[in-house]
């Protein structure tokens, strides 16, 4: 991967630096929150393909997450299907909500505020739904049965828990890079940057739209089903409730959207804000989304490419095309 | 079954006129500022915890709290555009729903750490007397929300096109350099815009609270109630979410009516999603949005 700077650099060698200390910190505080970023940062890579690249940016990114969540937790706990194989399925579950909310909206030509708005009412009536039939456990959630085991899935051990969550997250990473690098990722940035043109230039945009939110909701699939398997229950407020919506947004636009790095870093640095928060004032939920909005607030105002555009800014490293005229 | 109808569409009538006088304020704030505030529920709950302690702390009823919270919270309305939005979003559409999706986060957040996620209600003796209605039997709250919010709609409408402050703001809204050229504050305009939607939705709380409950997070319920509301009357259009605002409380009413209670709201919602499918311009909004 490149950089365009030494400050850029130096952001993404902290924030490594700072997940492989999580091993060797004596309190196991520190990799039970991290363990719970990770995961946010998942859902946060999945806003971030289509708020980020493509500059549809939703607010109910929790459809998808819950999507991921309930088809997995439905599978094995109504018909009994194997761990890994409901695992998958609510990769693909999301994805198919992905495409389908993207299809229906785009279709309509639905763009900016209205797209946002659109996203929002489906992870309402979705939640609504998820607390109101049999299938879902109606109000008391789903719980998946304590069966620690690699075939099951369930992992006792909170290092391995960590170890494979960190390279699910490089993995997702890995394939958000090689979408910035393809041909898919740069109709997608045309798209945010100016639709018009871009379709004016023979891109079929609905196509690349609709094949975004795909992508976006396999993430965001991910991200439900890890949650369900960490904590082996779900419930409609806690996957697709508003405050996974708002997770989902506020990391990449901090870190910095559109931007590889971007959710991981925004993701963790208002994690390790919200747990110093809770050490002052422990009785205080809740609390932590007032600072994460605060930051939100300061972040659209002084830092419009987020973390990583402010770290672009130090330090800015010679690239080829410059050398080239130099 | 077909006995329990009427009734029904009667009082999601009575609800449905507080849905359309809560839309009215985001709607104004829309068609003139071109903004989606997405902190007006919050601001509602912040009305109807502003209602509750005054009749709580200082036993004032909350019709007679009007005169008092219409003012502050048209003057909350007024500052927080004036210092918080306007300046923090540069401008951007985009900027502006994260910003007040962030006001909604801290005043949301800060009522529950403050107020706790108790169930609040106020004790009016006279709210819940019946009154008979075409054979169905309706609380007086509720009848008295639904004279109320429909009085404020044609005043509403009065004070916009009688006015010198009203004429300012249409003429903001439609054009807003050519208002600036003839001497208009636009800024001023835009705050006095945003400080009467606050106002209604204090009207609203004022209404709401005798026959309602206040909680922290009353307002995200409403917040997409009033969405759908100005969507489906057309964005900017105050006779539009008027109709529409009566609408949705027919079809939650008569949700709840025959999926139960629990499910009453997915008719909105589901409503919604259509809406915006569909007809994004709304039922009386101009096309080509």
């Amino acid at each position: 991967m490149k950089f365009n700077s030494v400050g850029q650099i130096a952001l993404v060698v902290a924030v490594c630096a700072y997940l492989l200390s999580v091993y060797f910190m004596a309190s196991p505080v520190w990799m039970g929150f991290t363990i719970n970023a990770l995961i946010v940062a998942v859902i946060a890579q999945s806003w971030n393909i289509t708020g980020g690249f493509g500059g549809m940016s939703s607010f109910g990114h929790a459809a998808l997450y819950g999507t991921g969540a309930y088809a997995s937790a439905i599978l094995q706990v109504q018909y009994g299907v194997n761990p890994w194989l409901a695992f998958a399925i609510g990769i693909v579950a999301g994805a198919a909500m992905g495409g389908f909310i993207g299809a229906l909206a785009f279709r309509y030509g639905l763009k900016g505020s209205y797209f946002a708005l659109v996203t929002l009412a489906f992870a309402e009536v979705l939640r609504i739904c998820a607390s109101s039939f049999d299938i879902t456990g109606g109000g008391s959630g789903l719980q998946l049965k304590l069966e620690p085991g690699i075939a099951n899935l369930q992992f006792p051990d909170r290092t391995v828990v960590y170890t494979l969550l960190l390279v699910v997250v490089a993995l997702v990473m890995l394939v958000t890079y090689m979408i910035k690098k393809s041909r898919f990722g740069a109709y997608l940035v045309a798209v945010r940057e100016n639709e018009d043109a871009a379709r004016a230039l023979g891109i079929d945009t609905y196509k690349i739209k609709v094949q975004a939110m795909v992508i976006s909701g396999a993430f965001g699939g991910l991200a439900g089903a890890l949650y369900l398997q960490l904590w082996l229950f779900i419930d409609s407020t806690v996957v697709y409730g508003s405050a996974v919506s708002i997770e989902a947004l506020i990391g990449p636009i901090i870190g910095g959207a559109g931007t590889v790095w971007g959710p991981l870093i925004g993701t963790l640095g208002l994690h390790l804000l919200g747990e110093g928060a809770k050490h002052l004032l422990p009785n205080a939920p809740g609390l932590n989304f007032v600072l994460y909005a605060i930051v939100l607030i300061c972040a659209v105002r002084f830092l419009p490419r987020g973390l990583m555009g402010l770290a672009a800014l130090i330090g800015t490293l010679k690239t080829r095309k410059d050398e080239d005229h130099a | 079954m077909s006995s329990l109808i009427l009734p029904a569409v009667l009082s999601g009538l009575m609800m449905g006129a507080v849905y359309a006088l809560i839309a009215l304020g985001l709607t104004l704030i829309y068609g003139v500022l071109h903004i989606i505030n997405f902190a007006h529920g919050s601001l509602l709950m912040l009305a109807l915890f502003a209602a509750y302690f005054l009749h709580y702390q200082l036993g004032i009823d909350p019709y007679l709290a009007i005169p008092i919270v219409l003012p502050v919270f048209f003057a909350l309305g007024y500052a927080l555009q004036r210092g918080l939005i306007s300046p923090m979003s540069s401008g951007s559409e985009q900027n502006v729903l994260l910003i007040t999706l962030a006001l909604s986060m801290i005043i949301d957040n800060l009522a529950l750490y403050f107020w706790t996620s108790n169930t609040r209600t106020v004790d009016i003796p006279y709210a819940y007397d019946t009154v008979e209605i075409l054979g169905a039997y309706l609380p007086l709250g509720r009848v008295i929300a639904f004279v109320a919010a429909l009085a404020a709609a044609p005043l509403l409408w009065l004070f916009m096109s009688r006015t010198r402050i009203g004429s300012a703001i249409r003429a903001v809204a439609i054009e807003k350099r050519g208002a600036e050229l003839v001497g208009i504050d636009v800024n001023h305009t835009y705050a006095v815009c945003f400080g009467i939607g606050t106002a209604c939705v204090a009207l609203a709380a004022c209404l709401l609270l005798p026959t309602f409950y206040v909680t922290p997070q009353v307002g995200y319920t409403f917040v997409l109630v009033a969405f759908t509301t100005v969507v489906l009357g057309g964005m900017g259009s105050l006779l539009g979410a008027l109709v529409a605002g009566l609408l949705l409380g027919v079809i939650e009413s008569l949700c709840g009516l025959f999926l139960g209670e629990s499910l009453g709201q997915i008719g909105i919602f589901l409503a919604f999603i259509l809406i915006l499918l569909f007809k994004p311009s709304g039922l009386l909004g101009k096309v080509g949005r």
